[in-house]
């Protein structure tokens, strides 16, 4: 009786480590993790079909920006099938487990509209993150005669739509986090002057206004407060004004001030400068301080940074014999070389940049680049040069 | 006997485990696709932009901080030929006045000082191969500093008014150091006051 009970009972035992072994997922949920180094993470390999046309067209950028690439299924690690006739119908699977992460329609939009959304929802289910294929760019399209017009776009220069129409030099376009309103340098009125212009009115008013420069408008994360490099006090220094351009402060005395930007914690603002006759970059605290040098080992002529909004990391141009989009932790220490090019953005997800491509023609075309597998691509372009990218976050 | 009491134990610590983690069910295959209530995905608004309103030349932004260096140049003449023959250079990613540079100077002085109510625009530019906000900076340091060395040779500062353009506005649009060479400079701007009523 007792040997009986026993083996029932291990029978049983057995039986419930065999069920769990078979139908238990070991993986724990991943977390969305930030990636460990510039160019060094291989991309995501997916397999896409039943897709055609303008649609798979818009997959495979989409994916390709945010470190995807496209493989048979059996070398797959996620397997993205569907169709397009007449709507968006998409699945992801997980080629290892076999388990449907995603199976979906999509309506109400145009097929591109609807394909980014896709896109967006493939990132979502296989990395557990936001994506990007929704998301907006202002730039600077400017004519060989100087003068050019501000534009905002999709991420990938589709639907490109004039800001301005005045026919002046314009720069430095920069978003107001979260909404859809602008600031940027025109020289409409003779001098380079920084006005603010909310796209959903057309309203526009001029903020900076001083005798001399006033450029390179850079917006705190809570949107209150902008930086920006003024002349006025004779020479080019960074400092900052409430949003409407009242209680004007300067931050700076070094020299050669140029191009701020802010930390995410909106605690720093971090700037181009000389220091010690060595072109560095630098920060400051937005609410006044000292100056403090961000090392950017490796690499010499830093300029034009831009914070990642995960706070990790600072993107910026380094000028040697080319210019080249570079990145270092944003403590400072060892930078990275991504690509050839200048002026990066980052994009709300902190690891896909915007930055400006000097073509053979001498003109500007924008370009996409996913710093951890440095894979990149041009966007669609307006008809001049296009350059100075915001991405808006 | 001691087997039957070691199993208990060990069933019941596997059910409590079993209990509290479960068995993580995967559907093998193929969810069914939402029809009809499939959520719309809309396009995004506003889907075209309203034009920029025209800007208020009047407006002066807030704050208290007072123009009066802006507002001294308003509704003057500019003159570009009188000083156009001595525009000054600049070496490569410098904004410092190089002695060969110091003749042009002169001549501005004087004609600033042979003329009481004339002012000057000091206009700054770069050549193609710097960024264009690092360029802007440049720019408005090579004007800067014309504006300093003109105050050295007895110029009031305060009628010299400086202006970059960066790289946007080339002298010459070769792509060689030639052309570079003449884009890396001052020009020089005079501004008479508006005669008549």
């Amino acid at each position: 009786m007792k040997s009986t009970t026993s083996t029932i009972l291990c029978c049983i035992l057995v039986a419930l480590f065999g069920f769990c072994a078979f139908s238990q997922n070991e993986e724990p949920i991943p977390i969305p993790k930030t990636w460990g180094g510039p160019g060094l993470e291989k991309p995501t390999p997916v397999s896409l079909e039943g897709f055609s046309g303008e649609v798979l067209e818009v997959l495979k950028f989409d994916l390709y920006v945010q470190g995807f690439s496209f493989v048979t299924p059996d070398a797959a690690q996620y397997l993205i099938s569907g169709s397009n006739a007449g709507n968006v119908q998409g699945r992801v699977t997980d080629r290892f487990s076999k388990s449907s992460l995603l199976a979906r329609s999509y309506t109400g939009a145009s097929l591109r509209r609807e394909a980014h959304a896709f896109a967006d929802d493939i990132v979502l289910v296989t990395r557990h993150d936001k994506g990007i294929a929704l998301t907006k760019i202002a730039f600077k399209d400017e004519l060989p005669n100087g003068e050019g017009e501000i534009y905002v776009a999709d991420f990938d220069g589709h639907n490109p739509q004039a800001v301005t129409r005045d026919g002046a030099i314009v720069a430095a376009p920069a978003w107001v986090p979260g909404r859809l309103a602008l600031y940027y340098t025109s020289y409409k009125l003779g001098n380079p002057d920084i006005f603010y212009h909310d796209l959903t009115t057309g309203r526009r008013q001029a903020i900076a206004r001083y005798s001399g420069l006033n450029s390179s408008a850079a917006v705190s994360p809570d949107g209150a407060r902008v930086a920006m490099i003024l002349s006025k006090g004779g020479s080019p220094n960074v400092y900052v004004c409430n949003a409407d351009g009242s209680g004007l402060k300067k931050l700076t005395s070094t020299s050669e001030d140029s191009s701020p930007c802010w930390s995410p914690d909106g605690q720093w603002v971090c700037f181009a400068t000389k220091i010690d006759a060595r072109r560095r970059l630098a920060k400051v605290p937005a609410g006044g301080g000292e100056v403090r040098v961000v090392n950017t080992i490796g690499v010499s002529n830093p300029t034009e940074p831009d914070w990642s909004p995960d706070g990790k990391w600072i993107a910026f141009t380094s000028q040697m014999s080319e210019f080249d989009v570079c990145v270092v932790p944003a403590g400072g220490g060892d930078a990275t070389i991504l690509v050839r090019g200048e002026d990066p953005s980052w994009a709300p997800n902190s690891r896909t940049l915007i930055c400006a491509r000097r073509s053979a023609s001498y003109r500007y075309v924008l370009s996409l680049l996913d710093a951890p597998t440095k894979q990149f691509k041009d966007v669609a372009r307006v008809s001049g040069s296009d350059s100075q990218p915001a991405w808006a976050r | 006997m001691k087997t039957t009491k070691l199993i208990y134990p060990l069933v019941l610590a596997l059910a409590a485990t079993l209990a509290t983690t479960g068995c993580k069910h995967k559907p093998v295959g193929i969810t069914k696709l939402p029809g009809q209530n499939a959520p719309q995905v809309g396009e995004p608004t506003p889907t075209t932009l309203p034009p920029g309103t025209p800007v208020n030349t009047e407006e002066k932004p807030p704050g208290g901080i007072p123009l009066a260096e802006a507002g001294l140049f308003d509704g003057m003449t500019p003159d570009r030929a009188a000083l156009a023959a001595y525009t000054i250079h600049f070496a490569y990613d410098r904004s410092d006045i190089r002695s060969s540079e110091k003749p042009n100077l002169a001549q501005v002085a004087q004609a600033l000082s042979s003329d009481p109510s004339a002012k000057l625009l000091i206009e700054g530019n770069c050549d193609e191969r710097g960024t264009e906000e690092y360029n802007r900076s440049l720019g408005e340091r090579r004007a800067l500093a014309a504006r300093e060395a003109l105050a050295k040779l007895g110029v009031d500062p305060m009628r010299i008014e400086t202006r970059s353009f960066g790289k946007d506005q080339p002298a010459d649009p070769g792509h060689d150091e030639s052309a570079w060479s003449k884009n890396r400079r001052d020009d020089f701007v005079l501004l008479h006051p508006k005669s008549g009523v």
